[in-house]
């Protein structure tokens, strides 16, 4: 499974293509294929071409290429770009546009990463479809009769349908991970504060983290190295504390220990429960012992996160008040009714319910019982993971219980969609790096995603026995979907 | 009658004079053009987060040592969710359940110490301008630091209350933390209030006034509503638990929202800011940093300088007053006489308190030193010396420029006899007069003396030799 930046790199330094002629394909692409998949909810061919003439001209000059130098790419419409208008998929934040750069879209910048549009998503990240979107929901490239996926499904949807070589996607209790194992793509969310946060709109403070979604787990190790740096303007920031991930994937992977917690499996679909089953076999076979153990407090996972989630957000999501920015109702008498009509009519019912669910949790006589109460299990949690990594180096599950949803399927019922979730937001809660790959389809051909757990800033052990298992399948576990640039 | 005794505390607000925001890097200095002293941090755009300010804390730390507190090694930030236009996230963050300083006292001149229950940082909001029939938003203020000193409902009277937010402004001036000033808005005050029978334990329904930034609004609030509440009880009703404001032009205190309407703020935790961990080198570094406090100071100047009572309170009421007295009093005989000129000939010429808190007088304290010391080697006498820092004060002249050197020495014990001869001679219904009893009577020959020596007698030497001269 090669890395496809290495090789759009290499072809750009020997002259086989220039980064002009690579990004036109794709902006080509995007207008004729991107209306199927409603991936992209706005192209930036300006930005993107000035940024490749710029990349040919370094070219010309014989300078030597960064490693996402030229690289065509896309940016989760949550993260702030200077002068581009930035939305959330949210009616509430029409016409925003930011007055600085994210921190990961400055670290890009650098690199002269060509934009080409920022992608769908579901309104302020909350929903497992991308349906809550304001534009509405972006599709599978595999099946647009299915979604993508959430929150991230924009970025899944385009890196899976070719119309981006990788994204930025944000991850608060599955969004980059779920809609990875959906479009069949790589999908890793970093330890807490190994990425900065600076510039994401935050929809849960202390579970996001922003991470790539790319083609196979090469371009997620290149990705991951640029971004994790320290960032001083976000205080919860770590950044890289080990070294660069790349330098680890080829290691063998003999030895290591991949820990199985049964309640994971509980629920899941059996076409899913045997491609894992198939994926274990494949880890024994390049010598990885798995060890088997009970870890009950999962079993709080979905209420821990939803509850502190909420709060957050009901928190986070207060000053969109219409005075300032974006959207503001046309008709008030006076402030109070200009404030309620602008928030009723500017959120989505997903962000009301979430912000309605984290106000009343915080609410004086309902705190101890639920907010308090949800920290503790936090902590709880936290422990029962780092007990896990004393018995192993690594977890292995399923990324979700099934594959990609039909559409309107997670709008009937919002305590079901919610439990989609127990796989993916574990790891949120406890701050966890996590990578999602795919690992078999089911009858109808749909991807099916597994995700490789890793203890705190230990990227390069999971984005290793990833890249091995990726190896050890002859990349068969990727299939690339029939539209978008080929190349 | 009952007779009803006052319970109060105090919730005090005060700006921190940190050069920079709380949470960015935004001037924090007063005025400016509106919205021009902002960024995306303190306006709360979208995505932005905020980065805690170490002088906050080390200011809000000093704050806790002055005022006697226990400072906490572990402390978080929380957010206080409520709405309003100048707050740009909707919540503030300040700190709820782990503050930076807690359990302090300050103590008052009758010798009663007030209770703090806690100090703690938060940003403040920016302010809204009514202008014509639009409201606008101003957020220069905004993410400005503050600390909030809670204090015990220690308080008794309102002489009390004042007393102890004078203290409280003295001390944080004095450290430096803050210039507290509450025209400017950078002390301003709540003021907790209750009444009950001398004698009772219990405490009774309490209101509190908001947003005081005058004492004397202050003093005028606590009259009316102290009167307010006893009132109500003498007449069988109940004082009912909740927030009032003071209306200036009534003198009065009316009722904003009753504690059904109180706000639930839905405190949590900032998730964006980590713990703050106060080391022990960082409080051991503090404590050196603590200046003097004024009331250690004004004990000393009294036990050490024997200065009154009161001139070592008007002395150490600013900081840059009692540097200046430091200053001038090396090596002199008697700080006394210091203290008198800065009293009596400077504090005439400062109008207000702005002014003694500036302290800008043209005499530098080494002139002022220089002057005083030609009195203490005799060159000079009383007279001479407040003349002469009269015209110090007009001029910023050195007293070497203002005084020649046939101004300087006394006079030798034969001109001063000859001039009281003089003057006894000049001035014989006087002699008869004090002769007869009228001691009042001398002082017309001695000022005779005084005129004809131009200053240069010493008076009360003068003053024995003439009562030799007559009784002869």
């Amino acid at each position: 499974m090669e890395s496809r930046i290495k090789k759009l790199s290499e072809q750009m330094a020997s002259g086989q293509i220039s980064c002009l002629e690579l990004t036109k394909a794709y902006l080509e692409a995007m207008e004729k294929d991107n209306q199927k998949i409603n991936a992209y909810v706005r192209f930036t061919p300006e930005t993107a071409l000035e940024t490749a003439k710029r990349v040919d001209r370094k070219i010309a000059s014989g300078e030597p290429l960064l490693p996402l130098e030229g690289i065509p790419m896309t940016l989760k419409d949550n993260i702030s770009t200077k002068g581009i208008e930035t939305t959330c998929c949210s009616k509430i934040l029409t016409g925003y546009v930011p007055i600085y750069d994210a921190t990961v879209w400055e670290l890009l910048q650098k690199q002269n990463a060509v934009l080409l549009g920022k992608t769908n998503m579901d309104e302020f990240a909350m929903g497992s479809s991308c349906e809550t979107s304001c534009f509405g929901g972006a599709l599978n490239p595999h099946d647009t009769s299915r979604v993508a996926g959430g929150s991230s499904g924009g970025v899944a949807s385009a890196v899976g349908g070719n119309l981006a070589v990788y994204g930025l996607g944000s991850d608060t209790g599955g969004s980059i991970r779920q809609p990875a194992s959906f479009c069949g793509l790589t999908g890793l969310k970093p330890t807490y504060g190994a990425v900065s946060r600076y510039g994401l709109i935050a929809y849960a403070s202390s579970f996001d983290q922003i991470g790539p979604i790319t083609q196979n787990v090469e371009d997620a190790a290149i990705v991951y190295d640029t971004i994790s740096v320290y960032d001083e303007k976000d205080s919860t920031s770590r950044g890289k504390v080990n070294a660069p991930v790349c330098e680890s994937l080829k290691n063998s992977i003999k030895g290591r220990k991949i820990g199985i917690a049964k309640e994971y499996f509980n629920g899941i679909r059996d076409d899913v429960n045997s491609a894992i089953q198939n994926a274990i076999k494949v880890f024994e076979s390049l010598g990885a012992q798995i060890v088997y153990f009970d870890m009950p407090s999962l079993k709080y996972s979905l209420p821990v996160y939803y509850i502190l989630a909420c709060a957050e957000a009901s928190s986070n999501l207060g000053r969109y008040d219409g005075i300032r920015y974006g959207y503001k109702t046309a008709h008030y008498a006076d402030r109070n009714e200009m404030v309620c009509k602008t928030r009723n009519e500017g959120f989505g019912k997903e962000v009301k319910r979430r912000i309605l669910l984290g106000t009343y949790v915080l609410s004086a006589g309902y705190y101890d019982a639920y907010y308090k109460k949800a920290q503790n299990l936090r902590g709880e949690l936290i422990k029962a993971f780092e007990d896990a990594f004393q018995k192993c180096d690594v977890m292995l599950a399923p990324t979700v219980p099934m594959t990609a949803f039909p559409l309107n399927f997670t709008a009937k019922d919002a305590v079901e969609t919610y439990q989609t979730d127990i796989c993916t937001v574990p790891v949120n809660i406890a701050g966890l790096p996590a990578v999602s790959i795919p690992c078999g389809f089911d009858t109808a051909g749909l991807p099916i995603g597994m995700q490789l757990i890793g203890n705190r800033f230990c990227e390069a052990t999971i984005l290793n026995i990833a890249h091995q298992y990726e190896i050890a399948t002859d990349g068969q576990m990727f299939r690339t979907a029939e539209m978008g640039v080929k190349l | 009658m009952t007779k009803y005794e006052l319970v109060c505390g105090l919730e005090t607000h005060i700006e921190l004079a940190t050069k920079t925001k709380i949470f960015c890097s935004c001037t924090t200095e007063f005025g400016g053009e509106p919205n021009t002293h902002c960024c995306p941090i303190c306006i709360g755009l979208p995505g932005t987060l905020p980065k805690l300010n170490k002088r906050v804390v080390e200011y809000a730390i000093l704050a806790g040592l002055a005022t006697n507190c226990e400072i906490s090694r572990i402390s978080k930030m929380d957010r206080k969710n409520y709405v309003y236009p100048d707050l740009p996230k909707a919540y503030q963050i300040s700190q709820y359940d782990m503050p930076l300083c807690k359990n302090g006292w300050v103590e008052l001149s009758n010798g009663r110490k007030i209770r703090l229950t806690r100090i703690h940082i938060e940003e403040d909001a920016g302010k809204l301008v009514h202008q014509r029939s639009n409201t606008y938003v101003d957020y220069n203020r905004g993410g400005v630091p503050l600390i909030e000193i809670v204090s015990e409902p220690d308080i008794r009277s309102i002489d009390e209350a004042k007393e102890y937010l004078e203290k409280l402004q003295l001390i944080m001036r004095f450290i430096g933390v803050s210039d507290c000033k509450m025209q400017e808005g950078s002390m301003r005050c709540d003021v907790n209030i209750s009444v009950r029978p001398v004698g009772s334990e219990e405490f009774g329904t309490r209101t509190e006034i908001k947003n005081m930034n005058s004492f004397a609004h202050m003093a005028k609030a606590m009259d009316y509503e102290i009167n307010r509440q006893i009132d109500l009880l003498e007449s069988g009703e109940q004082v009912v638990q909740e927030t009032r404001r003071y209306n200036e032009e009534e003198e009065s205190t009316e009722s904003m929202r009753g504690k059904e309407d109180a706000h639930d703020y839905r405190y949590f935790r900032e998730p964006d800011l980590v713990t703050i961990q106060v080391s022990e080198e960082m409080i051991s570094e503090l404590k050196k940093k603590l200046p003097e406090l004024p009331q250690q100071k004004a004990k000393r100047y009294m036990e050490e300088l024997g200065l009154p009572e009161a001139d070592a309170l008007l002395l150490t009421q600013y900081r840059r007053i009692s540097e200046y007295f430091e200053a001038a009093i090396k090596g002199v005989k008697n700080p006394k006489t210091v203290a008198n000129c800065i009293i009596g000939q400077m504090f005439s010429r400062l109008e207000g308190e702005g002014a003694k808190e500036n302290f800008s007088v043209k005499v530098t304290p080494e002139n002022l030193n220089a002057l005083v010391r030609l009195l203490d080697e005799g060159k000079i006498r009383m007279n001479l010396l407040k003349a002469t820092l009269e015209k110090m004060l007009d001029t910023g002249k050195k007293p070497s420029e203002l005084i020649s050197e046939s101004d300087m020495g006394g006079l030798d014990p034969d001109a001063l006899r000859a001039a009281c001869e003089q003057a006894i001679s000049a001035n014989q219904n006087a002699v008869s007069d004090y002769l007869g009893g009228k001691e009042k009577a001398l002082k017309a020959i001695l000022g005779t003396v005084m005129k004809a020596t131009r200053g240069k007698a010493d008076a009360i030497e003068a003053e024995k030799l003439l009562v030799q001269l007559i009784k002869k």
